[in-house]
């Protein structure tokens, strides 16, 4: 069993003459894992995160924190050991990206000079262009801020992290990249996270762990992602992970076994009727054969753009989605260099979710 | 053919009214003291009222009940009343006038705080601020803006009522007026009028430029690095303002 970095204890939060918000909570959470708290709106999970570091505090019941109950740390002391990222950057607006980035080092007694030293570095570590470091935040990206967030959130280097729904205000595009870069970062500085969504597509990407909460601020299931996706716990979790949760769990299993086939591969510039004349789909590459789309069998159709690509190391579900999404019926695989390794059929992804499926069901 | 324009042009030139213990500088002078003694007053019981009430939220609705009460008194009947009970000299209506400033005051102080976006706020004090911190890093730098309309209308107003005390009799622009009225000398009385519009917007546009001096350009800024209308548009609504609401 991993070692527990912060506990709640029986923690009970009733806001003025209403339902409890959070009802008897007792969860253990790890050390240097990602914890998610997901669940429907209003369901506690804010709440919860936020008696962490008594931005709000507990009715009753203890919560301690590397073992000290956090109620006998003064509330400011106490912020400033964990870092705090929200849904709004909540960036000081007077501030230069910086000075905001400097915020905790400085409130701790670290020098100026010291402490935007330190914000430069942390602005390259969440990829963000060091001239952004002289904005301030109202001319910054939603996405940008968030980023600023998260370096913000790190400046002090604390051991825990709490994130109250920090990609939730971006577009897909960008949520999925800043996800990307927090899986990175954390196998960088192994944090304890506490990260709350009510998007259990997310919960299942980022969460080593994920708590979910039923409204009335009760936790339902507290498992790893692929338990909760492969058995619910109950009526409630099984619907709120959703009809596709099947489709979801596919994003747990690795797909490398898959066998790769050959494709009829043209270049840029015969490639627009290759299709037509092969009598069937054509692969169009560019110079350093990476893939630029199809060429359909049918006339006239020019270049159709691809679906999805697989990469060596992908999932089940990648690989199904490289399949389905593609116009051939092909998925396109690719090396690490975005070269075709090859295509992969429906059919045949199908067979290794079911040969996968048999193997577990052995195995239990 | 003389016309009281030509008049007033004539007796603002004249440079005997530039000279002496009546002359246009001195009374500039009395004028700028006084409404300065006015402000630091009002500014000292104001600010930090407002300041506990922006960042707490608490005793707003006494407050705002409290200056609007006092914003309804007329100047001159207060001004009169505390002569008479609290006898001559200059702080009887010092205090006078301090009563009728401290609300514009303590209305800007308090709404500059409060329109401080809330998740700013929260932010700060998740960060690990403590509320002293929070009031004075965040809240008074980013609700400078809204303070700075509050604070320039007060001064004006204060620029414009100061002329009042020239009828207990004391000093000030205001000397112009009344003795003016007295000696039915009209031209005098503009040139008063004229002299004390003049010292307001001048004032005013020295208030202007210090507010863009202490503001973070983070606050007018808009996404693509230009300054917004903003800040703009407070530099004259005040002006304009004071000046009518100010004068007795
Ligand atoms: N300051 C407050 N005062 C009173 N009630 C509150 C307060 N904050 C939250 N609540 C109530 O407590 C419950 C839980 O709120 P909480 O913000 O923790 O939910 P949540 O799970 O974070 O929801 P969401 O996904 O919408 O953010 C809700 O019913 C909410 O109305
Ligand atoms: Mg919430």
């Amino acid at each position: 069993m991993a070692e527990a970095m912060i506990e709640f204890q029986s923690v009970t939060k009733q806001y003025q003459g209403g339902q409890p918000a959070v009802d008897n909570l007792t969860m253990s959470i790890d050390k240097g894992a990602i914890t998610v708290l997901v669940g429907p709106s209003g369901c506690g999970k804010t709440t919860s995160l936020r008696m962490i570091n008594r931005m709000v505090e507990p009715s009753s019941g203890t919560i301690t924190v590397a073992g000290k109950d956090v109620s006998t740390v003064p509330a400011a002391q106490l912020r400033r050991s964990m870092g705090y990222v929200m849904q709004s950057s909540g960036l000081l607006p007077h501030r230069s990206v910086l000075d905001n980035i400097a915020t905790v080092p400085r409130l701790n007694g670290v020098s100026k000079a010291d402490a935007r030293k330190r914000a430069a570095e942390l602005l390259d570590v969440v990829g963000l262009a060091s001239v952004l470091g002289k904005r301030y935040p109202s001319q910054l990206s939603g996405g940008q801020q968030q980023r600023v967030g998260v370096a913000r959130a790190l400046a002090a280097d604390p051991p825990v992290l709490l994130m109250d729904e920090p990609f939730s205000a971006v577009d897909p595009v960008v949520r999925d990249e800043l996800q990307q870069e927090l899986l990175r970062l954390q196998r960088e500085l192994a944090k304890t996270i506490v990260f709350v969504t009510h998007d259990i597509d997310e919960a299942t990407v980022l969460g080593d762990k994920v708590a979910v909460f039923a409204v009335g601020g009760k936790l339902a299931q507290y498992a790893a992602p692929e338990e909760i996706l492969r058995a619910p716990a109950n009526d409630f979790v099984a619907s709120f992970v959703g009809r596709d949760r099947g489709f979801r769990h596919l994003a747990f299993d690795v797909a490398d076994s898959l066998r790769l086939h050959s494709v009829t591969m043209v270049g840029q510039t015969e490639g627009q009727s290759a299709g037509r004349r092969a009598g069937e789909w054509a692969l169009v590459v560019d110079d350093e054969s990476r893939p630029l789309g199809w060429s359909s069998p049918r006339d006239g159709a020019g270049l159709v753009p691809g679906g999805s690509l697989f990469h060596k190391g992908d999932t089940l579900r990648r690989a199904l989605d490289s399949a389905l999404s593609s116009p051939s019926g092909l998925g396109v695989a690719v090396d690490d260099d975005g070269r075709v390794a090859g295509v992969l059929k429906a059919p045949e992804v199908l067979a290794l979710i079911e040969e996968v499926r048999r193997h577990r069901e052995d195995a239990t | 053919m003389s016309n009281v324009f030509t008049d007033t042009i004539a007796w603002l030139t004249d440079p005997i009214h530039w000279t002496g213990s009546g002359g246009i500088p001195t009374r500039l002078s009395e004028h700028l003291q006084y409404s300065g003694l006015v402000l630091l007053i009002a500014a000292a019981i104001a600010v930090p009222v407002g300041l506990y009430i922006g960042h707490t939220g608490r005793g707003r609705v006494v407050a705002v009940a409290v200056a609007g009460a006092l914003r309804a008194l007329p100047t001159l009947g207060l001004l009169v009343l505390f002569a008479l009970l609290a006898g001559s000299g200059l702080m009887p209506p010092v205090w006078a006038l301090v009563i009728l400033t401290v609300p514009p005051l303590l209305a800007g102080t308090y709404a500059g705080i409060s329109s401080v976006d809330a998740t700013v706020v929260d932010g700060a004090r998740a960060m690990g601020m403590t509320e002293l911190q929070i009031l004075f890093r965040v809240e008074l730098p980013n609700g400078l803006l809204v303070m700075f309309g509050g604070i320039r209308t007060a001064v004006l107003q204060v620029i414009a009522t100061v002329s009042v005390v020239a009828y207990l009799p004391l000093g000030g622009l205001g000397r112009y007026l009344f003795d003016g009225l007295v000696l039915q000398d009209f031209p005098r009385m503009l040139g008063g009028s004229l002299l004390i519009a003049a010292l307001a917007i001048a004032v005013d546009l020295v208030l202007a430029a210090l507010q863009r001096m202490v503001l973070s350009p983070g606050l007018t800024l808009d996404s693509s690095g230009r300054h917004t209308a903003a800040d703009d548009l407070t530099a004259t609504a005040p002006a304009a303002a004071a000046i009518q609401g100010g004068t007795p």
